[in-house]
C-alpha cells in the first residue's frame, strides 16, 4: 500500500498541503448556531481562524438539530475560510450523501469528514426516524469512488469529479479496545485520507492505541489528528462523560477541575487541554490536533498559542505548489 | 457462484420452501433480521443487523465503557460480541478486517440461503465492484 505523502493530490486543500509539508496540523470544531442569521458564525470563524488551518462544520452533533452542515461550509467558504464538511449517515440515505458531496464540493469545499453518526436517541427528538444506510466505511469508500473513479455508487460517469479530501473518525477509547486499531486500518482501506480521534482525556491509552496503529504501520498511510477540547466546568466534565456517546475522561481530571476553586475552571480547563496537547504532540505518528471546544469557540486561540502552536506556519510552495506540479 | 438461475421458477419454490425454516432456525440461533445477504461468518457468528446502527464493518465510538451499546444501555454492544465470536472462529478469522459492501435493501425479507446459491447476495453496485477490484491488484 501507498504511504500517505506519495499519494497523489486529493483536493489541494490548506489542511492538505500542511500535512503533507510535515508540518504540525490543527482543526478546530466550530458549531452550528440555533439561528438562520450567518453572524454567529462569522463570529466563531474569526476567532479560530488565525489558528485553525480547517474548521470543522459538525453535522447536527449529539443529534441535536443546528444549521446545517452544508450551508455552514458555504457561508464559511464564502467568507475566506476552509471548512471541514462532516457527514454523518445517521440523517440521510445513499441518493442524499452522493448530491450533497457534489453540491459541496461545486461550493468549494475541499475536506469532508464521513462519520456513522450519534444514534437519533442521544438528542433531543429521540422519536426521529434513523435511517443509517450507509455506514461510515460505505460513505468513504462511496466518496471514493466518486472522487477517483469520477462515477456514482451505481456506476452512472461524473461529469466532474469532486477532488476532496477525505476523513474518518476513530474513538480509541470505546471498547472494543484491541479492535480499534483494526477499524482504523479498515477506514484506511475504504479510504481515509485523514483522522480526527475522539477527545482525548486519557493519554497513556491513546499511546498504546498509536503503538498499535504503529505495529500496522497505519501511522504511514493515514495523517491521524489527535482530538482535543477544553472542559469548562465539571458539571460539563460530568455531563461529556454520562451523556456524550463515546467521550472517556478518567476521574483524576475531574477531580482536579473539583479542586479548583469556580472562578477558575474555565482556566483550568484550558491549562488540561495545553498539556494534552503538549504530551499528544510528542506520540509517534500523531500529525496534528483537531480541537473541539463546544461552545467556547474564543478559548481555542489561547489554547493553540499556549500550546506553543503558534506562529501557524505556511504550507507554501513545500506543501504545496512543489507537489501540485510534481502531480500535474 | 450461481447454483441455481436468479429468477427461475425452481429458484421461486425452493425460497417458498425454506424461508419459513432460515427464518426460524436463525432467529433462534442469531436472533437474524432477515437482511436476505448473511455475512455471520464475517461478524463472528454475531448478526449485525441486530445494531440499531446496522453497522456492517465494526463498532461504532458510542460504544460504553463497560462494553454497552451506546443506544441500548443494558445490551452489549453487538460488535462487541462479534470481534470476541470472530477470535474463537476455526475459519473467516480475518473477514472481520474486510470492508464489507453497503447493505442491499432490497434483499431484506428474503431468503439468504436461496440468495447465495443464486449468487444474488454477491451482486455489487458497479462502483463499488470496481474500486474493490482496484483494490485487490
Amino acid at each position: 500500500m501507498s504511504t500517505k505523502n506519495d499519494r497523489p493530490i486529493r483536493a489541494a486543500s490548506r489542511l492538505e498541503r500542511v500535512l503533507r509539508a510535515g508540518l504540525f496540523a490543527v482543526t478546530a470544531e466550530l458549531n452550528p448556531p440555533d439561528s438562520s442569521d450567518p453572524q454567529a458564525v462569522y463570529d466563531a470563524a474569526l476567532v479560530l481562524s488565525e489558528v485553525a488551518d480547517a474548521i470543522n462544520a459538525t453535522d447536527a452533533s449529539g443529534a441535536n438539530v443546528h444549521m446545517s452542515s452544508v450551508s455552514l461550509c458555504a457561508i464559511l467558504v464564502t467568507a475566506g475560510y476552509e471548512p471541514v464538511f462532516q457527514m454523518s449517515c445517521r440523517d440521510r440515505n445513499r441518493i442524499a450523501l452522493q448530491g450533497d458531496l457534489l453540491g459541496a464540493a461545486a461550493l468549494g469545499v475541499k475536506n469532508v469528514l464521513c462519520l456513522t453518526g450519534d444514534d437519533v436517541t442521544a438528542g433531543d427528538q429521540p422519536e426521529a426516524k434513523r435511517v443509517f444506510d450507509f455506514d461510515s466505511m460505505h460513505l468513504l469508500r462511496t466518496l471514493k469512488i466518486m472522487r477517483d473513479e469520477g462515477q456514482f455508487l451505481s456506476g452512472r460517469k461524473l461529469t466532474v469529479p469532486p477532488r476532496v479530501f477525505l476523513g474518518a473518525a476513530e474513538n480509541p477509547f470505546a471498547p472494543p479496545l484491541d479492535f480499534r486499531p483494526h477499524r482504523l486500518a479498515k477506514k484506511i482501506k475504504a479510504g481515509a485520507d485523514f483522522i480526527q480521534t475522539q477527545y482525548i482525556f486519557d493519554v497513556p491509552v491513546f499511546k498504546k492505541f498509536m503503538e498499535r496503529a504503529r505495529d500496522l504501520g497505519l501511522h504511514e498511510q493515514v495523517y491521524i489528528l489527535a482530538g482535543v477540547g477544553p472542559l469548562r466546568s465539571p458539571k460539563a466534565a460530568e455531563f461529556m462523560r454520562t451523556r456524550v456517546p463515546g467521550v472517556v475522561i478518567p476521574d483524576s481530571i475531574v477531580e482536579r477541575l473539583n479542586k479548583t476553586p469556580k472562578a477558575r475552571w474555565q482556566e483550568e480547563g484550558m491549562q488540561i487541554c495545553v498539556e494534552i496537547i503538549q504530551q499528544v504532540r510528542e506520540i509517534a505518528g500523531v500529525a496534528g490536533v483537531h480541537v473541539m471546544a463546544y461552545r467556547q469557540e474564543e478559548v481555542v486561540n489561547e489554547i493553540i498559542h499556549r500550546a506553543g502552536l503558534f506562529p501557524r506556519l505556511s504550507p507554501g510552495a513545500f506543501g504545496g505548489s512543489k507537489a501540485l506540479a510534481a502531480n500535474g | 457462484m450461481r447454483l441455481i438461475s436468479e429468477n427461475s421458477a425452481f429458484a421461486k419454490r425452493l425460497e417458498k420452501l425454506v424461508l419459513p425454516i432460515e427464518e426460524a432456525s436463525k432467529e433462534l440461533l442469531f436472533d437474524c433480521r432477515m437482511c436476505g445477504q448473511c455475512i455471520l461468518h464475517s461478524t463472528g457468528l454475531t448478526c449485525p443487523m441486530r445494531c440499531p446502527k446496522n453497522l456492517r464493518n465494526g463498532p461504532c465510538g458510542g460504544v460504553r465503557a463497560n462494553g454497552n451499546c451506546e443506544v441500548y444501555p443494558d445490551k452489549l454492544c453487538v460488535w462487541v460480541q462479534a470481534v470476541e465470536g470472530a477470535q474463537k472462529l476455526p475459519l473467516w478469522r480475518d473477514h472481520i478486517y474486510q470492508v464489507e459492501r453497503p447493505v442491499d435493501w432490497q434483499l431484506h425479507g428474503t431468503s439468504s440461503w436461496v440468495n447465495l446459491l443464486t449468487g444474488r447476495d454477491q451482486v455489487q453496485p458497479a462502483g463499488w465492484a470496481e474500486e474493490e477490484h482496484e483494490h485487490q491488484k
